[in-house]
Parts: structure tokens; C-alpha cells; sequence
């Protein structure tokens, strides 16, 4: 299999721009974390990588050639809402879906069996979508989106909802998926999570891909912070060492940051000069932090505001 | 993508929604009682007709009086009573009457008549006993002036008077009229569930978010064109049952004595208007229902194609059974849209020819394209559109996709 390019995709709503040149790479094998506030465009990229909107400019290839609606086939979407027929049963939608992606009746069949036994929903086959429950649902939406054995996997949000056993689940189905060598991309706001299982992790923000890698490299193009632990510093020693930042000053624990390299062990004398230090290190930043300190920096250019989907609605939909 | 997956692409999202339509509660009970109520109506007017000409009354009459029988045969005719008799003892027939068996005794008096009913004399009946009494009372005298009553009888029989009509009466065919009746309501029910079945399933994708999933595989016209086929065979199912109904019925119940209607002709019409109206409704409504996100947006888009469909239904069946050429009517019934629920009762009626019919269908069917043309750019471009209502000239324009 191939790894899965987007390249500089520009996507506007009217006055809003939801995509300003998003360009990252998916390889073969890799689960990629898509992360982002709302509205920072993740949405409006898995639509277009899906075809289901088009971009304004830019493109999505795979195995070296643009996507198109025959080798769209071969990916399994999930979306980020519910997008299953409510009074349709569970049995007949999945294999509804799956002959739609080209299977025949039998191995639709077949699939629909062996993804519902897998899931954990096999005996709410013929019980109609709506009357399960939010995370069950989820879990035929995952079904939905596998049941092809597709070759991309795009997944919108698929842990929002669910229990810690589905999520454990739905983790394992995703790293087997993976290990198949399909390229995986999804996105969450549960970051401790996407730190836990995504092989590298894009953070959006505005439309714009600010940073991705391994979780190591963007703790790597993070300002490196220390913390530093003294009962006989006094409150506010850090504040004159030349190169040090104070981020945050709680009791005998103080958090540094250096700008310059060595500053850190001018911290630690001037600290030392005080009194003893009884704990001295590197912070190790989490997926959190840096997504933080990625979407705290100032707005690199104006914008005009927008929904939280960036779907292609507000600006555009008026309700006259 | 070779186009016999296209096909098979289209087919399996029509045969989705035949399922799923055919199998829902809804549509096999509306059918059901559709068909339920156009038997019953058959069975009410073949009672209602089969009483009509049933209404006669039973006269018993004495050796004495049976002489009046071939007079008093003669007088129910004229007055459109029919009057059957009978020859019977004075205590038989009285016996007869309080069973019901008969309506009336007639016992001859020196004056007149005796008359033995049961309650009450029909109104209908008195009048013609009295006028049978008279006809006896001037017998009698006619003899006495030495005449011949008969001849006197035969006489005023044969006087009669000629109507010379300056406006020759219209004539109204009571089972044209119902057949143009019918044509016109069934079609219109027909059309307007198919349109809220179309409006409802286009919706029902967008807020359940179907949609995404669908288009992620398949193009927006082939999930257009297999829900409106897949309904579309689900209402040709519906009417198909309606019709079949109201032509056995109709023949199974002899509605059909005395009527010019041509059955087949209506039938056959009734069922390709539906198709025609259908398709032309279904990819309007689609269009209009794809701008909204929520069922309970819909009729703000859907009324004024609704209003299409129920103004020249409701002029349609007001004027049309009585009136099929009336200038009104006439326009509508070539008119797109309009055509497919006046020109049926128009042809029902015998208002107008296969020539007219035919012109109307192709006026109709030259739209078709157009309107597909329209549609399909509407509904790609809105059909994903989620939130607030899409506004058409943007859904036209195409910068929401």
C-alpha cells in the first residue's frame, strides 16, 4: 500500500477560509492524530479527502494518482455525526453500505457477520439503528466504515461517546487496521489518547497544518522547560536570571523556561546559592501543553470567524 | 466507473427504498384502506343503483279489483313507480301485508277504493291509487254516457306534449363523472404521499448524515435518481392496486350499465399521468427539500410546489366532472405540472380526445430535461450543505459544494 498525500488544500466558505494550503502525508501503516480546536478545518479536510466537498485549489492523491470516485471506494469514512439510516436495522444497513462500496451479496453478508461478531453487536443485527444506544451506534458506524476492508481509513471524532471497553476496542481495531498497512487518519480532542496510539499527530489550527511529527518531535521544537523543586529559594529568585522565563511559581516548585542554552544551569546555581535543591529536571511536555502552546501563539493573519464545523454553512445558509 | 455499475449503483439505492417503503406499516395500510374505500364505494352505488331500480312496490288485488290491473300498470309507468301486482284473497293478501310481503291491498269500493297497508301508504303509490280511483269513477261514467272508456283511455294517452328545446340539455354520464372523480383524487393522493415520501427521505439523509457516508461512494444523481425511482415504483404500486380495485370493482359490481366511460382508456391514463406527474413532482421536490436540514423546515421550501399540485387538483375536481371544457380547464390541462390532475378528468370525462391528451403528455415530457438539469444542480450543491436553510440562488450558483 501507499501513503495517503494532501497537498496544500485552500478550501473558503464565502468570506471564510476553512483551508489555507493544509498540506501533511499519511503513510502507509501509520495511524495519524488529527488535532485542532473546532473550527481549525479537520472536518472540511476528511471532507475533501472523501470527495464528499471539493477543494478550491489543491489536491488528495494515493498511490500516486489524485483520488477519485472509483478509488474513493476503497476508503472507510466515518463521519463525524451519526450518518446511518435511524429506522433501518443494523444487519441490513451494514450490508446495505457495503455492497454500495461494490462487495456482492455474500461477502457483504459475510462482513456484516464478522464486523458485528468483532464489535461486540451481533445480536442487535436486526434491531432497527435507532433504538441503540449513542455508543452502540458508534460502534456500527465503525462497522460501517470497515466493512469494505478498505485500503484508507478516515475517521471523524470515533471516540467521542464512547465507554472505556469500546474505546479499547475501537483502539485495537484501529492499530490492526494499521498493521495491515492501511494509512489512518483520524481526529479527537482526546489528546492523552491520540498520544497513546497515533504514530505521529498533526496539530490545525486555522485551516493551516502548524505542526506535525512524532509525539518526540513536537516535544523536540517545543522550548525545552525544567522544573525545580527548593524549600529555601525565595518566592520570585528565578525572575533575574538572565534566559529563564517563569511559567509557573507554586510553594518550593518552580517551572522554567530557557531560552538560551545553559540557562538552565544558571538556574540551578542561582537556586543552589539559596540553599539545598531537592529535585532538579526536564518537563517533558504533553500532547496537551504543546497543543496549547501551538494554538495559544498570536493568529498568523486575520480571519473573518466561522462556525465550529467548518462546514460549508453560516456564512453561506441564511434562514430568509 | 463502467456504466453497468452505474446502473447497479442506481438500482441498489432504488431497491433500498422499495423495501423499505413497501415494508413500512404506513404505506401498507394507506393502500390497504385506498383500496378498501373505492370497493365499498363500488358495493354502495351497485346498492344504491340495484335499490333504484328495485324501489317497486307490490299491490295485492281482489278478484274484484283485478281488472285494474293493466290501468294501474299503465299509470306507475307514467309516474316512474314501479308497480308490480298481484291476484289475492281479501284475507291472504291482508295476511301479506302485515308480513311485508306486500305493500298495499287494493279492495274496490262503490266509491272508490279500500287500500290495506301496513303503516303508512307510499306517497308515490297514493297518488297513483287516486288517479287509478278517478280513471274507475270516470269509466263508469263514460260508460253510463254510453262510451267506450278504452278508447277514451287510449285517447288521452296518446295525447301528448311535444318539447321543442331551444339549448339542448348537457348530458352528464353518471359513471364518467365518477371515473373523473376518481382519476382526479386518486392521482392527487397519489402524488402528494409519493412528494412528502421524496421530501421526508431527502431530509432524513441529510439530518441523519446518511448523505456524507453515500456520497463518499456514489454521485449525487444516482442517490437522486434511485430514491425517485425506488418511490416511484413504490406509488406505481399504490396506484397500480387503486386502479385495479376501481375496475373490478366497477365491473364486478355492473357500475358500468348504461355509461359511455371507456374504462381501459381511463385506467391507462390514470396510471401514465402518475407517472409523468410523479416524475415531474418527485425531482422538484427533491430539489427544494435538499435546502433543508430539518423535517420541520421542509414545508417552507415544499408549499409553493405544493400549492402546484393542490390548486389545479382542487379547481379539477370542482369544475371538471361537470364542466371538462371549461376554458379554465382547458389551459391547465396542458400546462406542466398542472397537466397531470386536470388533463386525467378531462379524458375521464370525455372532455377531451387522445389527440389533446397526447400533446399535454408531450408538453410535460419536453420539460422533464430541464427540470432535471435544474434539480440535480441544486440538489449537489445543497444536499450537504448542513444548518440553516440554503438559499436557492446560492444552491443554483454552486459555491456551497
Amino acid at each position: 500500500m501507499s501513503s495517503l498525500f494532501i497537498d496544500r488544500l485552500t478550501k473558503r466558505f464565502g468570506e471564510f477560509t476553512a483551508l489555507d494550503s493544509m498540506s501533511f502525508e499519511v503513510g502507509s501503516g501509520e495511524i495519524f492524530g488529527f488535532v485542532g480546536s473546532n473550527g481549525a478545518g479537520k472536518t472540511t479536510t476528511m471532507r475533501i479527502v472523501l470527495g464528499v466537498l471539493s477543494a478550491d485549489s489543491g489536491q488528495v492523491s494515493w498511490q500516486g494518482r489524485p483520488l477519485d470516485l472509483v478509488s474513493r471506494r476503497t476508503v472507510g469514512y466515518m463521519p463525524e455525526e451519526r450518518g446511518l439510516y435511524p429506522r433501518m436495522t443494523v444487519g441490513e444497513q451494514l450490508v446495505y453500505l457495503a455492497r454500495l462500496h461494490g462487495l456482492a451479496r455474500s461477502s457483504a453478508t459475510d462482513a456484516m457477520e464478522r464486523w458485528t461478531e468483532r464489535l461486540g453487536i451481533a445480536d442487535r443485527q436486526t434491531d432497527e439503528v435507532m433504538r441503540l444506544s449513542l455508543g452502540n451506534q458508534q460502534r456500527v458506524q465503525l462497522a460501517a466504515a470497515l466493512i469494505h476492508q478498505p485500503d484508507i481509513l478516515v475517521l471523524d471524532e470515533p471516540f467521542s461517546g464512547l465507554d472505556p471497553v469500546a474505546v479499547d476496542v475501537m483502539s485495537e481495531v484501529l492499530r490492526e487496521q494499521a498493521d495491515r498497512g492501511v494509512p489512518v487518519l483520524f481526529s479527537s480532542h482526546q489528546l492523552d489518547l491520540v498520544e497513546r496510539l497515533c504514530d505521529r499527530v498533526g496539530i490545525v489550527r486555522a485551516g493551516r497544518m502548524e505542526a506535525d511529527g512524532t509525539i518526540e518531535e513536537l516535544r523536540a521544537t517545543a522550548v525545552p522547560r525544567w522544573e525545580l523543586v527548593s524549600d529555601a529559594a525565595p518566592a520570585g529568585w528565578a525572575g533575574s536570571v538572565t534566559g529563564v522565563r517563569v511559567v509557573s511559581e507554586d510553594g518550593p516548585r518552580t517551572v522554567v523556561e530557557t531560552g538560551i542554552d545553559g540557562a538552565d544551569q544558571q538556574a540551578l546555581a542561582a537556586a543552589l546559592a539559596y540553599g539545598p535543591v531537592r529535585a532538579f529536571g526536564p518537563v517533558r511536555p504533553s500532547l496537551t501543553e504543546l497543543f496549547r502552546h501551538v494554538v495559544s501563539e498570536p493568529t498568523p493573519r486575520p480571519r473573518t470567524g466561522g462556525p465550529d464545523t467548518p462546514a460549508p454553512s453560516g456564512p453561506l445558509g441564511g434562514t430568509s | 466507473m463502467s456504466a453497468r455499475s452505474e446502473r447497479s449503483t442506481v438500482w441498489l439505492i432504488a431497491s433500498r427504498e422499495l423495501r423499505a417503503r413497501l415494508l413500512s406499516k404506513s404505506f401498507i395500510w394507506t393502500t390497504t384502506v385506498l383500496v378498501v374505500i373505492v370497493v365499498a364505494g363500488g358495493l354502495v352505488l351497485n346498492l344504491a343503483q340495484r335499490s333504484s331500480t328495485a324501489s317497486d312496490v307490490s299491490v295485492g288485488l281482489t278478484p274484484q279489483s283485478a281488472a285494474s290491473a293493466p290501468l294501474l300498470a299503465a299509470l306507475s309507468k307514467a309516474s316512474g313507480l314501479e308497480v308490480t301486482t298481484e291476484e289475492v284473497s281479501e284475507d291472504a293478501g291482508t295476511r301479506s301485508v302485515r308480513d311485508g310481503d306486500l305493500d298495499a291491498l287494493l279492495i274496490p269500493t262503490d266509491d272508490g277504493y279500500r287500500v290495506v297497508v301496513d303503516e303508512a301508504l307510499d306517497t308515490r303509490l297514493s297518488a297513483i291509487l287516486t288517479s287509478l280511483a278517478g280513471q274507475r269513477v270516470l269509466g263508469e261514467q263514460i260508460t253510463a254516457l254510453g262510451g267506450d272508456p278504452a278508447s277514451v283511455n287510449a285517447a288521452v294517452a296518446g295525447a301528448v306534449v311535444d318539447v321543442d328545446r331551444l339549448k339542448p340539455a348537457e348530458e352528464v354520464d353518471g359513471g364518467q363523472v365518477v371515473a373523473g372523480y376518481l382519476a382526479g383524487i386518486l392521482l392527487f393522493m397519489a402524488l402528494m404521499t409519493c412528494g412528502q415520501l421524496i421530501t421526508q427521505g431527502v431530509v432524513e439523509e441529510k439530518t441523519s448524515r446518511v448523505v456524507e457516508v453515500l456520497l463518499a461512494t456514489v454521485r449525487p444523481w444516482q442517490l437522486l435518481v434511485g430514491k425517485i425511482s425506488g418511490i416511484g415504483g413504490v406509488g406505481l404500486v399504490q396506484v397500480l392496486a387503486v386502479v385495479a380495485a376501481s375496475v373490478g370493482s366497477a365491473l364486478g359490481f355492473g357500475l358500468l350499465d348504461g355509461t359511455s366511460l371507456d374504462l381501459g382508456a381511463a385506467a391507462g391514463w390514470t396510471v401514465l399521468w402518475f407517472l409523468v406527474g410523479f416524475t415531474l413532482f418527485a425531482i422538484a421536490l427533491a430539489a427544494a427539500a435538499s435546502l433543508v436540514s430539518r423535517q420541520e423546515d421542509v414545508g417552507s421550501v415544499t408549499g409553493p410546489i405544493m400549492t402546484l399540485m393542490v390548486i389545479p387538483y382542487a379547481i379539477g375536481v370542482s369544475i371538471g366532472p361537470w364542466d371538462p371544457n371549461n376554458p379554465l380547464m382547458v389551459w391547465m390541462s396542458y400546462l406542466p405540472f398542472c397537466s397531470p390532475l386536470v388533463m386525467p378528468i378531462r379524458v375521464a370525462v370525455g372532455g377531451a380526445g387522445t389527440g389533446e391528451a397526447l400533446i399535454a403528455l408531450a408538453i410535460n415530457l419536453a420539460v422533464i430535461p430541464l427540470l432535471i438539469w435544474l434539480a440535480a444542480r441544486i440538489y449537489g450543491n445543497a444536499v450537504l450543505h448542513t444548518g440553516g436553510r440554503l438559499r436557492l440562488r446560492t444552491a443554483l450558483g454552486g459555491r456551497a459544494a
